[in-house]
């Protein structure tokens, strides 16, 4: 297949946002149709393109196009095709096409429905094109619409005060990193004068510009690229929800469930692991300065620890189904960056894709629990769903066992597996590594007293004990991503690592690691057992009993469900700071500059009084007659400002015949 | 084509349809209305008429009619049309008809209202089309007449304070602007742009100037830059723009932000930096500061705003200091010891399209506000609506477009002339670029705050009750501006085509006399 045609699995969907656009208010099936066509065909390009790169992995099929003229060069736009973005686009557009079946229940009774599939499709035509992208700057720009799509998605139920709330958000929190991501794109600009990754040997991933960058040292003596690495990663932190600008990630959940599936969980967050994979060379180009005061992909990894593990914390005290679900996807994508900041970008990937599917799973199990409670989110009043939602308890239990590691038929335990492998065999520091194991266990723990209390027990509500298995609409996506949610494991096991081996032609499975594996499972029996212990073993008996665990450290808890204070942090400093920013430069602006504006216009007519009193008092009376006879000027003049506009127009009017006059006779030469 | 004086036509035509309306007092309202308009659209019609016998690999001026005219003084009638002129031709030829549309709803007086938005038209084009001081500087104080009656006679309650306060404060600073040309007049004994241009290039300006002796060249360089930077406006000398754009009928503030705006940018670029290159590359650190401190301290003074209107008119200030900035940053490199084509290049490619963009968006809206403001019988408070996008679904969508425009969005129009700002800034003074960053972090918040205050949420304030969605004259100015957002954010090259070998020229004599 020509990477031309590549345009294609972004300009499909993007199509069928156009049509959902001009649809009428009620055109739902003619939106929901096109979307679903259009994700259909875009799957299809997909798993073409994917057999296209499997011919020859480690080839960077192009093709580059002018955008526009600029100065005496072209800036130029490109497609790009490899393994990594042919996977990451089939499994986009697979878990997508599901996701949007899914949601023709789930927003049936939805009033602006046509809207909706709009705004699904226009998101994935945005994260498709940020996949096929051959250029850091067409990256950017969808990777910009991608933010526009969450925005406009979170505060799809705008009546809402806190959906708008959240949207603003999620865009202002993930557009201060995309401020690092464009200085660090206008550096990488400057210093190479392009921004196409591959280009025929001139493009900025490939070995001359990386040379150059890598030789040119910069302010506090880091290499060019390490500073212009960890801009770009300010640009993933920010959209991957990694500490510290994690904070919109939990509240993005005011959204529809099945934006939160698709968005919040399975693609739009990972395009910042997507993101730090695709610019992998440029990111890891400063290994080789072994006396680099730092190196870009050191705090790539301290960061994904951090975020591993806070996201995890934060996820045992959430009671609402979807924030635990939230955190657990910071947490998750805090692996991911670990595992890129250690060097395993193929490690990185092989979790996203796996977490694609499961998490998707356990969001849309979360949808068909809330769709079925009729809106009913807070997991203290629900309970007892596993009989009446048969389907969607399994499902989204195989979910929860594969997003707690549980060993060898679950896909997250391969892929977490080879994290933690990784982060191990890191030279520079253990301490991510134990922040992986430590995020082990909570994982286990919170996911298993997620299920306990929604699934199991009596229902605690009027709401729970009336909900009943969704339609086949809504379970047959479960059901096929259940299957994703195991299968795909088997794709990248250490005896098998052909997923590895696809995204990189180098990739050696290294020997051991069966004492790793043995660790983790005994972790993940830990945290499950304590969860089943402390959950599971005796349900709560009502809505309002006490959490055991929050009966044990009531301070603790608190604290966590309240989510460790960085909202109201933030709303103290930077909040109050921009907020006093903006007081001071309105008072600048009201009294001090427009007060001196007023100051030079008293001193002009204080002047003009003193001259008149010289005038009057000391010059002689000539000079008195004149200004006497200025004034007489002055006077006739102000008769002639009349007010009456007509008699300004006359004079204007005659001004104009004048000055055509003066145009006509003069310019005879 | 050959022999007819098309620039003539372009500047003439708007005030012929002023002298129409001047002299049918028994015109009816519809009448007037409508005579208005179709003198108001000839702009466009004329502008497309250049544009297609335009050729855009020259880089000098093309449809130049020159003739003498004061001989004494060594006076010309010089008109003539470049990739800049054009540029803002254009965006004279859609902004004026959107805003006369705008104001559509007047009744009283809209025969008056429709001549002096007609003078104003014309008095515009004339700036962006002279090439000769004399007659350059007669459109330029003429356009601020009609200014002065729009805003006083159709504005809000504070309107008689706001037009005296921009009419003093801007002819205040053109007085400097004229004093700084005689005196150039007196040195040289031309007024012609171009010639001056050629005497500044080879150093004759800088050396005739310097033997006045003293502080003479110097003054005469900050007075034509004040005279310019208050028309801007370049921070702090404006003050005089909030007041007069939230005064102003909507109308008029969508002329004012979409073009007269544009006359002071202009200016800099016509002016300015060809006659004044070595004081300008001096001053350049200090006015990159200032530049600067529009770019932030706009944006953030807008967060500021419960009037509407003064908040999208203190957004334009940031959004005009952007093209300041980038300006600032090439005459500060000018000379520099690298060679920065690319980058400059880059720079003012942007500023021109952001001086483009940025007419559209701000229009639109301004436009928008109005709108609000109808809706509500002259609400425009932050406060008093809510939940409009529940009420109003295509106003709120074409709105939106217009917000996210001016945001910088990528995928419309308002992105690209600000990534290639940036760029060409981050290029020639990086330090600079990355603390407008702040500006651009501002601008969304308060764009946002904007619509979710406005649009979102449950439906409160003036949109409680019966809040029609978008009509006949209210549509029509508006779906043009998006339409062109949108193309233009995806084929920057369908106006870049005109200006990019200009700009490759200019960025190409980056020497300093």
């Amino acid at each position: 297949m020509s990477p031309a045609l590549l345009c294609l699995i972004p300009l499909l969907p993007l199509l069928a946002a156009g049509v959902g656009a001009l649809a009428p208010r009620g055109g739902r099936t003619l939106a929901a149709g096109a979307a679903i066509a259009a994700m259909a065909g875009a799957f299809g390009v997909a798993v073409f393109a994917l057999l296209t790169t499997l011919r020859d992995p480690s080839a960077h099929l192009t093709y580059n196009f002018d955008w526009f003229d600029l100065g005496a060069g072209t800036v130029r736009l490109g497609w790009l095709l490899d393994p990594l973005t042919a996977l990451m686009a089939v499994m986009v557009t697979f878990v997508g096409l599901l996701i949007f079946v899914f949601s023709t229940g789930y927003m049936k009774d939805d009033p602006n429905a046509a809207k909706f599939f709009c705004f699904l499709s226009l998101f994935a035509a945005a994260m498709l094109g940020l996949l096929v992208a051959n250029s850091l700057l067409l990256l950017f720009i969808c990777w910009e619409l991608v933010g526009l799509a969450s925005y406009l998605l979170i505060g799809f139920w705008f009546h809402k005060p806190e959906a708008a709330a959240a949207a603003k958000k999620a865009f202002i929190t993930t557009r201060i990193g995309d401020l690092g991501l464009l200085l660090g794109l206008l550096w990488l600009y400057d210093s190479t004068g392009s921004l196409l990754f591959y280009d025929g040997g001139k493009g900025v991933l490939e070995a001359e510009a990386l040379g150059t960058l890598v030789a040119t040292t910069t302010a506090g003596g880091l290499a060019l690229s390490t500073a212009i690495g960890l801009l770009l990663f300010c640009g993933a932190v920010g959209k991957s929800g990694q500490f510290p600008l994690h904070v919109w990630l939990p509240d993005a959940m005011e959204g529809p469930t099945p934006v939160s599936a698709l968005i919040h969980a399975a693609t739009m967050v990972a395009a910042g692991v997507f993101l730090i994979a695709r610019v992998f060379p440029l990111m890891a180009a400063d290994l080789a300065l072994a006396a680099a005061p730092l190196h870009a992909l050191s705090v790539v990894a301290a960061i994904g620890a951090i975020t591993a593990l806070l996201g995890a914390v934060i996820a045992v005290a959430q009671s609402d189904i979807k924030r635990v679900l939230a955190f657990s996807t910071v947490s998750q994508l805090g692996y991911m960056m670990l595992a890129l900041g250690v060097g395993s970008w193929v490690a990185a990937i092989f979790h996203l894709l796996t977490h694609a599917f499961f998490k998707a799973l356990l969001f849309l199990g979360a949808g068909s629990v809330i769709h079925a409670a009729h809106h009913e989110q807070d997991i203290r009043r629900l309970g007892g769903l596993r009989g009446p939602m048969r389907t969607t308890f399994v499902t989204f239990a195989i979910g929860m066992m594969a997003l707690a590691g549980v060993p060898f038929l679950f896909s997250g335990f391969w892929s977490k597996e080879a994290i933690l492998h990784a982060a191990h065999g890191w030279g520079v520091s253990h301490l991510p590594f134990y922040a992986g194991l430590a995020a082990v266990v909570l994982t286990a723990f919170y996911m298993t007293r997620l299920v306990a209390e929604a699934f199991l027990g009596a229902p605690r509500s009027e709401e729970a004990s009336h909900a009943h298995e969704s339609p086949p609409v809504m379970t047959v996506p479960l059901l096929l991503l259940a299957g994703g949610a195991v299968g795909l494991g088997f794709l990248g096991t250490p005896w098998w690592p052909w997923l590895q081996r696809t995204l990189d032609p180098g990739f050696k499975s290294e020997p051991g690691g069966a004492g790793l594996m043995v660790t983790s499972i005994v972790l993940v029996a830990l945290g499950i057992g304590a969860g089943w212990a402390l959950y599971g073993r005796r349900p709560r008996a009502n809505a309002t009993a006490p959490d055991p665990l929050q009966a044990r450290a009531p301070g603790i808890v608190g604290a966590l469900a309240a989510r460790l204070g960085f909202d109201e942090l933030y709303a103290a400093t930077v909040g109050r700071l921009s907020a006093g920013t903006a007081v001071a430069a309105d008072v600048l602006d009201r009294y001090v500059l427009d007060g001196l504006v007023r100051l030079l216009a008293r001193l002009g007519q204080f002047a003009g009084l003193v001259n008149r009193e010289i005038d009057e008092d000391v010059l002689n009376a000539g000079f008195d007659a004149a200004s006497g006879q200025l004034r007489d000027t002055g006077r006739t003049y102000s008769r002639a400002q009349t007010g009456d506009a007509h008699g300004y127009l006359r004079f204007v009017a005659l001004g104009f015949v004048l000055l055509v006059l003066a145009v006509v006779m003069g310019g005879t030469p | 084509m050959k022999g007819l004086p098309l620039l003539s036509l372009l500047v003439f035509a708007p005030w012929a349809g002023a002298a129409l309306l001047a002299l049918l007092r028994r015109a009816s309202v519809r009448t007037a209305r409508a005579i208005a308009l179709v003198f108001s659209l000839s702009t466009l019609a004329l502008a497309f008429v250049a544009a297609a016998g335009f050729d855009p690999a020259r880089t000098g001026p093309q449809f130049v009619e020159r003739h003498a005219w004061i001989t004494a003084l060594n006076v010309h009638y010089h008109l003539g049309l470049d990739g800049l002129s054009l540029v803002l031709v254009l965006l004279t030829g859609l902004v004026a008809p959107a805003a006369l549309l705008s104001s559509w709803r007047i009744e009283r007086g809209s025969r008056l209202a429709g001549a002096l938005f007609l003078l104003l038209q014309g008095s515009a084009l004339g700036v962006f089309l002279a090439l000769d001081f004399f007659h350059w500087f007669v459109f330029w104080e003429l356009s601020l007449v009609p200014a002065f009656f729009l805003i006083k006679l159709w504005g809000g309650p504070g309107a008689t304070r706001a037009a005296y306060q921009f009419v003093v404060y801007t002819i205040g600073g053109s007085a400097f602007m004229l004093f700084g040309f005689a005196a150039l007049y007196a040195a040289t004994g031309t007024l012609d742009f171009g010639q001056l241009a050629q005497l500044a290039a080879d150093g004759t300006v800088a050396r005739k100037l310097a033997a006045t002796g003293g502080a003479w060249p110097q003054a005469v360089f900050l007075g034509v830059l004040l005279g310019l930077a208050v028309k801007v406006p370049l921070w702090p000398f404006h003050t005089w723009l909030p007041p007069a754009y939230a005064e102003a009928p909507t109308g008029a503030s969508m002329f004012l932000t979409g073009v007269m705006s544009k006359m002071g940018v202009y200016g800099f670029l016509r002016i300015l930096w060809p006659i004044f290159p070595g004081p300008l590359h001096q001053a350049a650190p200090v006015l990159l500061w200032l530049a600067l401190a529009g770019v932030v301290l706009g944006a953030f003074a807008a967060l500021r705003q419960t009037d509407l209107k003064r908040m999208v008119a203190y957004s334009s200030l940031n959004h005009l200091s952007y093209c300041l900035l980038a300006l600032f940053a090439v005459a500060a490199a000018t000379g520099g010891p690298r060679p920065a084509a690319e980058a400059a290049a880059a720079a003012l490619s942007g500023t021109l399209l952001q001086l483009f963009n940025h007419g559209l968006s701000a229009a639109a809206l301004f436009h928008c506000v109005g709108v609000l403001e109808a809706r509500s019988g002259g609400r425009r408070g932050i406060g008093d609506f809510g939940g409009v996008r529940s009420a109003a679904p295509v106003f709120a969508a074409l709105c939106g477009v217009a917000l996210f425009s001016s945001l910088g969005l990528p995928g419309l129009n308002g992105f690209v002339g600000e990534f290639l700002i940036f760029r060409g800034v981050f290029g020639l003074a990086p330090w600079a670029a990355a603390v407008a960053c702040l500006g651009l972090l501002a601008t969304a918040l308060l764009l946002l705050t904007f619509w979710q205050k406005v649009f979102h949420g449950p439906r409160a304030g003036a949109a409680a009750g019966e809040f029609p969605d978008l009509r006949g004259t209210e549509l029509a100015p508006l779906v043009p501006l998006v339409a062109l957002m949108l193309v233009l954010g995806v084929l920057p090259h369908l106006l870049t085509q005109f200006f990019n070998p200009l700009v490759t020229a200019w960025a190409g004599h980056l020497l300093l006399p």
